[in-house]
């Protein structure tokens, strides 16, 4: 039984990491209307900004803030000069955009700040929460920024101008255009929303996993696992989603005999694809109705 | 699908179209491609004649990854399911190959292709069936889920004993049958020029057919498709299962030719790879399907003469400009050419009558 | 009539004893790659993908070779070092293997990353007869003479590693309770397999947990709830350096003080201990063959004197806190060591010859007391490590040298 608990709680730590990163993908897919593959190398790209900064000097909350505020600016500048062109391409060409920017920034990432792992500070101190041996502060704190982040967002888009503009922008552009939303600019605040968040997440998570060039890349992986799982249209179901992801993979490689281990990836995403057939859109996310 | 898209696959596989106006221009088209074709096939037939046994394995690899591409093309291009799976099916193709002809059962060769083939054929139908719930990026997920599932299988100690776990299995070359006063490589390379010519050839009379019309039209216009009387569930799931069958042997095809198959060759990656190279040659494209092969394996080269520390960043730079330079891919690119130059003439001759 | 003075004698005099049979000489024997000027080594490796972090490995060796081409070359020929990405993928290993024998007409192959890739490479390299030297990787398979003449390995292979801690095991905790973390891959199961055969007949018992993590895992933290929560009090923990560290830091998050084996994978002072923490790393147990550069108890020693000026002037951009840095080097120089006695016979098989007899050939890097020694049925050039532990500070070798061949 304890070591049921353990492991739930081991789980929900790391699935505090997918949730950061799901509830990233969410926010660029509400916007842009697909997925972002880039998005783990760029908060990683971030992290390594904000590392250089702390490495100059800086002391970790202006780094901090500088690097959500450059990332801010990264993703708008991306959007423009990089998928404003490619805006018409068919849905496939667009991924390949994605595909090459991924690729383009893992290179840079190994060659300018190599392979060695860096440890990355936390402003949350690493002592075991309230004392138990389940959980540190830092992810305790992890989890509370998500949560904050999210309840910032929802926020946002519910209750603000700016925010409702976007979500017209990315339900129906054409008459968000008619009512004179700049649909271009909407997206790219998206794809700026969507960097800055991706910065935090990274920096939260750099502490956990330790930097280096190739540190996104599973974790893109399964907070994409945990973006479907809660439902892509749904902000709170990816974050959701996240923490799920975390909890049955450690529960898969605990408790399942035999084969648990070396296939714990395997088993989370059959029970993923498992829930998707019961629920194709998520469990969250509202299944979109088209009229023919 | 965008409207752009809609035209140039019309365009591609209408019959003759009914305004006679355009018909003579098109059917120069028509008759030039299949010119090109014959062309491009003897050139195929003489390369291992006149190019170094290194050469001859390359462009043996792009036939086998053009092959794997078109199977993915005929899913995610003719069909609009979109897989990042096709990883699984090149992976489970080729050690179908490797286990048969290094096991107890020491098969030959040419066998496995058909063994493979119809091995992953029954996965992939396997893998439709649910898949025929999934929509876009859920599907995506579903197929990654696999994808992802390949490698790990293959190196757990459940199945060690028939794959050979992370060691892997080694596999002899074949040798030119009847000895022929040709070496392993180029008899390798008209082999697979073979399968890859029926196979090409098999593709294209498919997407001809009613069947094919049919698969096209699940892909615009489901709703619309089901509502003629289509059966998409079967259809979907034929496609699914088709799709597998050809990346299967492509896979075998490759087992071979390399010689050595190991877990994780056949990773998530690989199906990122097959993507790109499927965008890049073109969707629901054939012949784009073998760019797509030229692409997967000689671009990487290129970007590493480029610079070998960046050489992914080069790889990513390269693939932004093609992007740019042709949304529609290769074949898209072509074809937008060619009708320009079509219409180009069909203004000449109509100034000069 | 010329007159025979003491002028002609001595201008007839070197005619006049080669006539007489003294030794000429040796007629100079090339095979492909190798002319009077030029030695060409070729190589394919990890420069991206999945494993690029190894690639430093052969950016350092390419510029060992350049360095040695500056003070001379080797017996007046300069080495070309030819090195093509393989992104540690087997069949592009094959492809740029193929193109480095067959279009650049290389001489050797300077072994490269990774078992799968060399394994891709290894019936070709036979085959075809030419030497695949000193692969970087520790697969026990690559010391084959008999089945595999023209494939020669390197480092110690990690079943003797893993056996090595077995004993070391047995001899400190006879009843411990073991948990074992490895890399679901080549390596992580030949640590196991090592450890399992050195326990023999007590390994069922003693073996309580064998817990796997993918390079894409984000963590380990939830294996070591689970080897903790086992009740095992012996860790051996043989990841790389990324999840080394975060198992060591968990480890002592959750207040577990095993006794911990780190594997010569992940035991770099600075890639490993410091990011987990030198306090929270404190009695770690492991191997070493080479000098971990980080660590301060090599300030003053010769060899470390010399690496370190070699990085300077050759390789700065290399991260000197990097163990790869140091493997990279010792095998350059171990094959410039065989192509130099290989003397003016440059033939692939006098290659093979020079590599199988080295005799305790001592390198800067290797720790003191360990040496470079292979034979004709012997084609592992480094057998002995020795066990240290950390103190907090640095790693203290401790015992003897030990050797690492499997027994026969």
């Amino acid at each position: 039984m304890e070591q049921l608990l353990q492991q739930v709680m081991a789980g929900l730590a790391t699935g505090a990491i997918y949730a950061t990163m799901a509830l990233a993908v969410v926010m660029v897919y509400q916007a842009i209307d697909h997925l972002n593959f880039a998005q783990g190398e760029l908060a990683t790209f971030s992290t390594f900004l904000a590392w250089q900064m702390i490495e100059w000097g800086w002391s970790y909350w202006a780094a901090f803030a500088m690097t959500v505020a450059i990332s801010f600016v990264i993703g708008i500048a991306i959007d423009r000069v990089l998928f404003r062109p490619v805006r018409n391409a068919p849905i496939l060409s667009q991924l390949v955009a994605f595909i090459a920017l991924f690729s383009i920034l893992n290179s840079s990432d190994g060659e300018i700040w190599n392979f060695t792992i860096k440890t990355f500070p936390t402003p949350f101190g690493t002592k075991p929460l309230f004392g138990s041996g389940l959980i540190s502060t830092h992810q305790a704190g992890m989890v509370a920024v998500t949560l904050v982040m999210l309840a910032l967002l929802y926020l946002f888009f519910r209750g603000s101008r700016l925010g409702l503009a976007m979500r017209a922008a990315a339900a129906n552009p054409e008459a968000a255009r008619l009512v004179g939303i700049r649909v271009g600019w909407m997206i790219a605040l998206g794809w700026g929303l969507s960097t800055a968040i991706g910065a935090v997440a990274g920096m939260l998570i750099a502490p956990i996993v330790f930097l280096d060039p190739n540190m996104m890349l599973g974790v893109l992986l399964y907070g994409f696992a945990g973006a479907v799982l809660g439902g892509l249209s749904s902000p709170g179901g990816a974050v959701f989603g996240g923490f799920a992801v975390g909890i049955i993979e450690n529960l898969a490689g605990t408790f399942i005999p035999f084969v648990g281990q070396e296939l714990k990836l395997t088993v989370a995403l059959i029970v993923i694809v498992a829930v998707l057939m019961v629920r194709p859109a998520g469990i969250f996310g509202q299944v979109a109705v088209s009229r023919v | 699908m965008t409207m752009q898209e809609h035209e140039a696959v019309a365009l591609d596989t209408a019959a003759v179209p009914s305004e006679a106006a355009i018909a003579r221009p098109l059917g120069l088209w028509l008759d030039r491609r299949r010119l090109l074709i014959g062309a491009a096939v003897i050139a195929g037939l003489m390369a291992p004649l006149v190019v170094a046994n290194f050469t001859i394995f390359q462009l043996t690899m792009v036939m086998i990854y053009g092959l794997a591409i078109l199977g993915l093309n005929l899913l995610t291009g003719f069909n609009g399911q979109f897989s990042l799976g096709h990883s699984a099916f090149y992976g489970i193709g080729a050690y179908t190959a490797a286990i048969l002809m290094s096991g107890s059962a020491e098969l030959s060769y040419y066998w496995t292709l058909p063994c493979a083939g119809a091995v992953c054929f029954v996965v992939g139908i396997l893998l439709g069936l649910p898949a025929l719930r999934l929509q876009g990026l859920y599907l995506a997920l579903a197929t990654f889920a696999l994808a992802v599932a390949l490698p790990q299988l293959l190196k757990s100690h459940v199945l060690e004993g028939l794959t050979g776990g992370v060691q892997g299995i080694v596999i002899d070359k074949p040798d030119p049958p009847l000895g022929l006063p040709i070496n392993a490589d180029q008899w390798l390379y008209y082999f697979t020029l073979a399968v890859l010519l029926v196979m090409f050839a098999a593709a294209a009379g498919l997407v001809r057919s009613r069947t094919g019309r049919a698969i096209m039209a699940i892909r615009d216009h489901p709703i619309a498709a089901s509502a003629m009387g289509i059966n998409t569930a079967r259809y979907k799931t034929l496609t699914f299962g088709v799709s597998a069958l050809y990346t299967g042997v492509a896979g075998a095809l490759g087992a071979i030719v390399v010689q050595f198959v190991a877990p994780d060759s056949f990773s998530f990656l690989l199906s990122v790879n097959f993507l790109v190279g499927l965008i890049v040659g073109g969707i629901g494209s054939i012949p784009g399907s073998l760019f797509g092969g030229v692409f997967v394996l000689f671009v990487p080269n290129i970007a590493e003469k480029v610079s070998t520390g960046l050489s992914g960043a080069v790889y990513g730079i390269i693939l932004l400009l093609l992007i740019f330079l042709m949304p529609s891919g290769a074949a898209g690119f072509v074809r937008r050419t060619a009708a320009w130059l079509a219409r180009l003439r069909h203004t000449s001759t109509r100034g000069g009558a | 009539m010329k007159q025979i003075t003491r002028r002609t004698i001595l201008a007839t005099a070197p005619a006049a004893i080669a006539l007489t049979g003294l030794p000429v000489r040796a007629e100079k024997q090339y095979d492909p790659g190798v002319t009077d000027s030029e030695i060409k080594v070729g190589n394919t490796a990890p420069y991206s993908g999945p494993a690029s972090n190894y690639s430093t490995i052969w950016k350092c060796e390419a510029a060992y070779f350049k360095m040695i081409n500056a003070q001379g070359g080797i017996n007046g020929r300069q080495i070309n070092f030819i090195s093509y990405d393989d992104a540690y993928s087997p069949p592009k290993t094959v492809e740029m293997t193929r193109k480095l024998v067959e279009q650049d007409q290389v001489f050797v192959i300077a072994g490269g990353a990774g078992t799968p890739t060399n394994t891709a490479i290894w019936k070709y390299m036979n085959q075809h007869e030419v030497p695949q030297l000193f692969v970087a990787t520790g697969a026990t398979k690559w010391d084959d003479p008999k089945g595999h003449p023209w494939t020669i390995g390197f480092q110690p292979n990690y079943q003797s590693e893993g056996r090595i801690y077995a004993t070391y095991i047995l001899q400190n905790k006879p009843d411990g309770k073991i948990g074992v973390l490895y890399q679901n891959d080549d390596f992580g199961k030949d640590y196991l397999k090592g450890v399992k055969d050195g326990l023999g007949a007590k390994a069922a018992s003693m073996i309580k947990v064998e817990a796997t993590y993918e390079t894409t895992d984000p963590t380990v933290d939830s294996q070591v709830v689970n080897i903790k929560a086992a009740g095992c009090d012996v860790f051996i923990n043989t990841a790389i350096n990324k999840f080394a560290a975060q198992a060591i830091r968990k480890a002592a998050e959750i207040e577990w003080r095993p006794l911990h084996i780190l594997s010569g994978i992940g035991n770099s002072l600075a890639g490993t201990l410091k990011p987990a923490g030198l306090e929270a790393s404190k009695g770690l147990v492991t191997d070493f063959f080479l000098k971990d550069p980080t660590d301060p108890q090599w300030k003053d020693d010769a060899g470390y004197k010399w690496w370190l000026g070699f990085m300077n002037e050759w390789y700065p951009e290399g991260d000197k806190n990097d163990a790869l840095n140091v493997f990279g080097p010792t095998a350059a120089a171990t094959i410039a060591q065989v192509l130099k006695a290989c003397g003016d016979e440059l033939t692939r098989a006098n290659v093979m010859k020079q590599a199988a007899n080295l005799h305790e050939l001592s390198l800067p890097m290797l720790l003191p007391g360990i040496t470079i020694s292979t034979g004709p049925t012997d084609f592992a050039p480094i057998k002995q490590v020795q066990l240290a532990r950390f103190d907090g500070e640095r790693w203290q070798l401790f015992g003897s040298v030990i050797s690492s061949a499997l027994p026969a």
